[in-house]
């Protein structure tokens, strides 16, 4: 029997943090019993969507139906009552526990005090069964490799009578064959009349398993298309906009030195796959060279192969003359390595300390911050008000502690602190993650300053804008491999969404 | 924030700490049939005679030592629990080798300290080398080798150090340390100063190198470059990475020193009052060192005032021995004044990081007029 | 899981990798059995060349199992905590004060109230740690080490108001406690009375043989069935006990989960506040317990100092097993075999040279043929010390058997952490509604 009700209706959600907008207006229609995809970049909206959909969050405008009822969602356990289920992309599992007892946990069937195992094997069999995913329900956890433990995370909603599964970037851990495994259960659910949300930024896989396609672009919705009538580049070019900024015409600081040499970096994991695989590029002195991607396809671990806090599993890295795959973190800082962190809280302060100690993080071998073994803290002092001063830091004086600025000058005092420590080789990861417009552009004029000097700056990041405002050359990483390397000043969206998103690998010939 | 309120913020934590703790006490007396308020004013009576606050701190020496020992671990996450064990052992050690020699004083007492030392270090590296190389944690490894020094300990003494002055006394004891080994006494300084000594106070001159120790000890941690990285490691271990920081390498240094000082805890009785390791050498300076280093939050000025009223504590409860209260009081005392100045600690910390982020807050607003910049995660 | 190797007439090598492959599909069970009847064997080889008897007495037996019996409880109580993810080192201090109010308990009221009062005192002392780590998020460590320096100052002041004025009885200690609880043998196997009858003493008969492995397991068997408090029975009890509930029962499923992923818990609806209040109280009881044995049972005194570190090996003895309840109860019998061989002979102690020069030996073989170079090396050359040690010395210093246990447990966590499973959030501070 056709349903012409939506199983998900959502209509006009916003939802503001402070400070940002992270769905404006949106719209959803999910039919029943299909797989409907959302896409979008990192940022664009669909993770707050899916949030306020599973009751995590709550919207400030907007209603949702499901099944045709209105529904206000104040916790995740009136959307499991609803029979919504999250699978989230960092699962959450008990290694330690059994397959068995990560179901059922929290709603374990029951024999008086015991947990009726056979009851929950028979019900989680019978789930598998129907489902066409087999899971042996006594192995641990810990046990599983990603795509099993993925099938765990699906039985966990299952068990609690989902019928509508949003499933939050499901292929980012998986390989190709895993990919395929978990298509074939999607299918296999949906021929059981379950309803999928899938979010996901991988083009391919989404036009090969979605029966619908939502793309969210800057927090709203930009449309709605039937995979079989687009493309991977058209749907890239919605993903990504097909207006991209126009760098400035501006004269080439690029010099013919050779700064870092980077030559065939691989990093595996202990069970074989490549986090970052091959990875070969340059920067000269004068030279930002932008890495554009997803997060999560190997930008991290680059970073650390770099800094030295990972180690390569083959492949040489070249500072100058010098090979320094072999060297301490602490060596490649003092020989001028600088680093904006991505995350700032974790990598990049010590949030209870006092700003001039913050400023020493990173270079605190060197002056102005030591004189040999002894600090110097009127030179720490110092530096620190001279890099609030000039990178406009709002902070009442030096002493305070970390923790009472805001996200944006807390920003701003790294990025000065690294680019007034005269590095001769910096990477900046979201430089301008979280900081007002202003001080972003007083950014880039610093760090174009900078190159303009001679500084070798390898520039990751996740906005386009900055991406292709600053680069000299603009290289694509995914799935852990340059894939691309394109002229910033005349790529366009299509050709960069596509990159990006893995749509390059099997869509038609270029023009 | 003006100097009066950081102060007050500083000290509110163990003021509430010390507060809870009498309440508690005051409890445990009411138990025994005693009447706190007569207690505690005969303590303090008796606590704050001049020969008394003598005895204070020289009761607060070793305490003292052995809070920096522990302090210096916990300032990077690390949680010496051996001090009882290491202190010990190098009191042994000590004991022997300056009971073996006679140098000039000069030679004597710093071969005496540094045997100290090193046998501390040497006690610390197994737990230190575990945690490195195996991650074995360091509180259960500490808390072996503190029961195997006690061993190690006892059978040096029955089989190769013993040198008791009489067969028939039942301590075991290592031999007399020499005139030219032993700590010269402050009293002359006193008296010189113009105070008058009661009979049998002796203000050890250990002191003098206690207090020399704090000093070094704020010196390396915040002023030397080590010290710095040290800080950074135990409050944010990935950007220290990041940093350039080895969190081996400094796990390993932190533990030796702690070891190091350890070693020396035993010296002021060893070497300014007793001048032999006998089995009955004072013991639990390692643990009310972890008492007195919470107290002082790690901090060598605030370990100094933790150890000073651990020892005022320990020297004014002698008195209620005649007044027929129990003066164990004072170890409950104690025991609840570490659980609750933690507590205090936590609770003051989250007062002052709330009030200080409304405090800049407010400040940036006044200057710009205006809502300041976005406060983005 | 795998199927047996099959091939032609294989080579020496190959059917030592083929019985390595069977050895692997035991379960657990089984071949914690295997290792068991390995060690026993050892044992009987060791006090046949040694000549002493006493290694595998039923008086030494029944001593270690008197001696162990506060360690396992222990070890349960570490076990009970950190299930639930919190570290609790002040087993000690819960242990002094289970000593304490057991004592306490027995003399003015009788042993049973002895022990529901130790039980209940260490229980509080759980509950000032649950409260104190829980609640106000203090770090585990510093909460058990203030627990620590607590239940000894509690249990002294308290012994000098109640004490001082008795006979007998002091700062240091209670006044002796005259009321027992019963012993049993049992039936058949030892010789216990049934009904009123006296019944053949099997073990003991298998003792007194003096043959070969024959006498040793007589000798084992028969400590561990004669001469058995209720008590022991009870303790013995809780061991099966814990694996029941932590493994077979809705709750202590839950209580697990919060020590393996609280987090994870948490988004399933389990109130995780709450079960690590729950394990940790629990372990403070099970301290407690282990308190009252040692005062009413194996002491029938208070005394300072009574409990002698055994909180901590305690927790070793947890390590040792790996944080399972019986894997727990074999490491406390290993310590408390090593305590009562110490108390009883010192014969016997040299003899466990021998022993532990053969058990390294074996390990030596084993890695040997698995061809892990350093590790064989190593274990061959102490092998070959402890073998020196034994032909060269008389007798092991008593000092030094003091510390054993210490130092096993030094060694079992340098070799084997990585082998060692604790559970995934032990020790993790956690913050409701905190996600990754």
């Amino acid at each position: 029997m056709t349903d012409t009700q939506l199983a998900v209706d959502i209509r006009g959600i916003t939802k503001r943090f402070p400070g940002v907008v992270a769905n404006r207006d949106i719209n959803l229609a999910v039919a029943q019993g299909e797989i409907h995809a959302i896409v979008g970049e990192n940022g664009a909206g669909k993770s707050t969507l899916m949030k306020i959909l599973y009751g995590m969050q709550r919207p400030d405008e907007g209603t949702i139906a499901v099944d045709g009822v209105a529904q206000d969602f104040r916790s995740p356990t009136d959307a499991i009552e609803v029979g919504i289920g999250m699978v989230h992309q960092h699962f959450m599992l008990a290694d330690n526990l059994t397959v068995l007892e990560n179901i059922v946990l929290g709603n374990e069937p029951r024999r008086g005090p015991l947990l009726d195992v056979a009851e929950s094997r028979r019900r989680i069999n019978e789930l598998a069964e129907t489902y066409g995913f087999p899971v042996h329900t006594d192995d641990l956890v810990e046990r599983l490799g990603v795509g099993e433990r993925q099938r765990v995370e699906i039985l966990k909603v299952l068990f609690r009578g989902a019928r509508i599964l949003i499933l939050d970037e499901p292929t980012a851990v998986l390989v190709p064959q895993e990919v395929d495994e978990l298509f074939k259960n999607l299918r296999e659910l949906k021929r059981e009349g379950v309803t999928i949300i899938f979010i996901s930024h991988k083009l391919d896989e989404v036009l090969s398993i979605a029966d619908t396609i939502t793309v969210i672009r800057a927090g709203t919705t930009v449309d709605t298309v039937d995979p079989s009538e687009v493309t991977a580049r058209q749907l890239a070019e919605l993903m990504v906009g097909s207006e991209l900024p126009t760098p400035e015409t501006r004269e080439s600081t690029v010099t013919d030195e050779v700064e870092l040499d980077v030559q065939g970096v691989t990093i595996r994991t202990d069970e074989g796959r490549a986090l970052i695989d091959d990875v070969t590029f340059r920067i000269r002195r004068g030279e930002v060279v932008g890495i554009a991607g997803v997060e999560g396809n190997g930008q991290h671990e680059l970073i650390s192969a770099l800094l030295g806090t990972h180690p390569i599993d083959a492949g040489t890295i070249r500072l100058g003359d010098t090979d320094i795959a072999h060297w301490s973190t602490r060596d490649r800082r003092e020989a001028g390595i600088g680093y904006i962190p991505q995350d700032r809280q974790r990598e990049g302060l010590l949030l209870s300390s006092p700003l001039w100690e913050n400023t020493m993080l990173g270079h605190q071998g060197r002056p102005p911050f030591a004189r040999g073994r002894w600090l110097n803290l009127k030179g720490a002092h110092r530096r620190t008000e001279q890099t609030i001063a000039e990178f406009d830091v709002r902070t009442p004086n030096a002493d305070v502690a970390a923790y009472s600025l805001s996200g944006g000058n807390q920003q701003k005092l790294i990025v000065g602190r690294e680019m007034t420590a005269g590095p001769s080789m910096l990477i900046a990861a979201h430089p301008t993650r979280g900081i007002d417009v202003g001080a972003q552009a007083a950014v880039w004029e610093q760090l174009r300053q900078a190159r303009a000097a001679g500084l070798a700056v390898l520039l990751v990041s996740a906005d386009l804008e900055e991406l292709i405002g600053l680069s000299d050359t603009l290289l694509v990483i995914y799935r852990g491999r340059i894939v691309a390397q394109l002229d910033p000043a005349i790529v366009t969206a299509q050709e960069l969404g596509s990159y990006m998103t893995g749509a390059h690998a099997g869509s038609e010939a270029s023009a | 924030m003006d100097l009066l309120r950081r102060i007050a913020l500083a000290l509110a934590a163990p003021v509430l700490a010390v507060v809870f703790a009498l309440a508690v006490s005051s409890v445990f007396l009411l138990l025994a049939d005693a009447s706190p308020l007569e207690a505690y004013s005969s303590m303090w009576s008796y606590g704050t005679r001049s020969d008394s606050l003598i005895s204070m701190v020289n009761r607060a020496v070793p305490l003292y030592i052995s809070g920096l020992a522990v302090a210096i671990g916990f300032k990077m996450g690390l949680f010496n629990i051996g001090v009882e064990g290491q202190y010990r052992i190098a009191a042994v050690g000590a004991a022997a080798v300056g009971a073996s020699v006679t140098l000039p004083p000069l030679l004597h007492v710093p071969l005496i300290l540094v045997t100290a030392v090193v046998v501390g270090m040497a006690w610390v590296a197994i737990p230190a080398v575990l945690k490195v190389t195996r991650g074995v944690h360091e509180v259960i490894s500490t808390i072996m080798m503190n029961a195997i020094s006690v061993g190690l300990t006892a059978w040096l003494l029955a089989n190769y150090l013993d040198r008791r002055s009489s067969e028939t006394s039942l301590i075991l004891s290592t031999g007399l340390i020499p005139e030219s080994g032993r700590f010269p006494s402050l009293n002359p300084v006193l008296e010189w100063l113009g105070l008058e000594l009661r009979t049998g106070s002796n203000l050890q001159g250990f002191v003098v190198i206690a207090a020399l120790l704090g000093v070094a000890f704020y010196v390396v941690v915040w002023r030397t470059r080590f010290g710095y990285e040290l800080r950074a490691s135990g409050v944010n271990a990935s950007a220290a990475l990041v940093a350039g920081v080895n969190p081996k390498a400094m796990v390993l240094k932190t533990l030796f020193i702690s070891g190091g000082l350890a070693g020396l805890v035993g010296m002021s009785q060893l070497l300014g009052f007793s001048y032999r390791y006998t089995t009955d050498f004072p013991v639990m300076y390692g643990f009310n060192g972890i008492a007195v280093a919470l107290l002082g939050r790690n901090h060598p000025f605030g370990i100094a005032l933790g150890a000073l009223l651990f020892g005022f504590m320990d020297r004014s409860a002698q008195i209620l021995d005649l007044e027929g209260i129990p003066k164990e009081i004072v170890v409950i005392m104690q025991g609840v004044i570490v659980i609750s100045v933690v507590v205090a600690y936590e609770l003051v910390r989250r007062y002052r990081q709330d009030q200080e982020q409304r405090a800049v807050t407010r400040e940036l607003a006044a200057t710009e007029g205006g809502a300041g910049a976005a406060a983005a995660a | 899981m795998t199927s047996p190797v099959e091939s032609p007439p294989p080579p020496v090598t190959a059917v030592r990798a083929g019985f390595a492959d069977q050895l692997a599909v035991l379960t657990r069970f089984q071949r914690a059995l295997l290792l068991a009847m390995g060690g026993v064997f050892l044992l009987s080889v060791t006090r046949f060349v040694a000549d002493t008897p006493e290694l595998t007495s039923s008086g030494t037996s029944g001593a270690a199992l008197r001696l162990g019996i506060p360690i396992g409880l222990a070890a349960l109580g570490g076990l009970y905590a950190e299930r639930s993810g919190v570290v609790n080192i002040g087993l000690e201090g819960m242990m002094i004060l289970g000593t304490w109010f057991g004592a306490y308990g027995a003399w003015q009221f009788g042993p049973w109230w002895g022990i529901v009062l130790g039980l209940a005192g260490g229980a509080a002392g759980g509950l000032i740690h649950a409260l104190a780590t829980v609640t106000f998020g203090v770090d585990h460590i510093i909460s058990g080490v203030a627990i620590n320096i607590l239940g000894a100052g509690v249990a002294r002041y308290l012994s000098v108001i109640n004490y001082d004025a008795t006979t007998g009885g002091g700062a240091t200690q209670s006044p002796q406690i005259t009321t027992k609880i019963p012993l049993v043998d049992v039936p058949f196997l030892a010789g216990g009375d049934l009904f009123g009858w006296s019944t053949p003493d099997l073990f003991g008969w298998f003792e007194d043989s003096g043959w070969f492995l024959l006498a040793d397991v007589g000798g084992i068997l028969k400590g561990f069935t004669s001469n058995l408090s209720l008590f022991t029975l009870i303790a013995v009890a809780l061991f099966p006990f814990t694996a029941w509930f932590l493994w077979r029962t809705r709750l202590g499923l839950r209580l697990r989960s919060v020590g393996e992923n609280p987090t994870a818990a948490e988004s399933l609806g389990i109130p995780v506040y709450r079960m690590k209040y729950l394990g940790v109280t629990i372990s403070g009881a099970m301290a407690g317990l282990a308190g009252a044995f040692l005062a009413i049972v194996a002491a029938n005194i208070y005394r300072e100092g009574q409990t002698g570190g055994r909180g901590f090996i305690g927790l070793a003895a947890m390590i040792f097993g790996n944080w399972m309840p019986f894997g727990a109860a074999a490491g406390a019998g290993l310590f408390g075999f090593a305590d009562a061989l110490q108390l009883r002979s010192d014969a016997a102690i040299q003899a466990l040279l021998l022993f532990v020069a053969l058990l390294t030996g074996v390990f030596a073989v084993r890695a040997a043929i698995q061809r892990r170079v350093v590790p064989a090396a190593l274990l061959a050359v102490t092998s070959a010390g402890f073998l020196t040690w034994f032909i060269v010395s008389d007798e092991v210093p008593r000092q030094f058997v003091q510390f054993t246990p210490h130092v096993v447990t030094l060694l079992v966590l340098g070799f084997a952490s990585q082998r060692l499973r604790p559970p995934a959030a032990d020790g993790q501070p956690y913050r409701k509604g905190e996600s990754r």
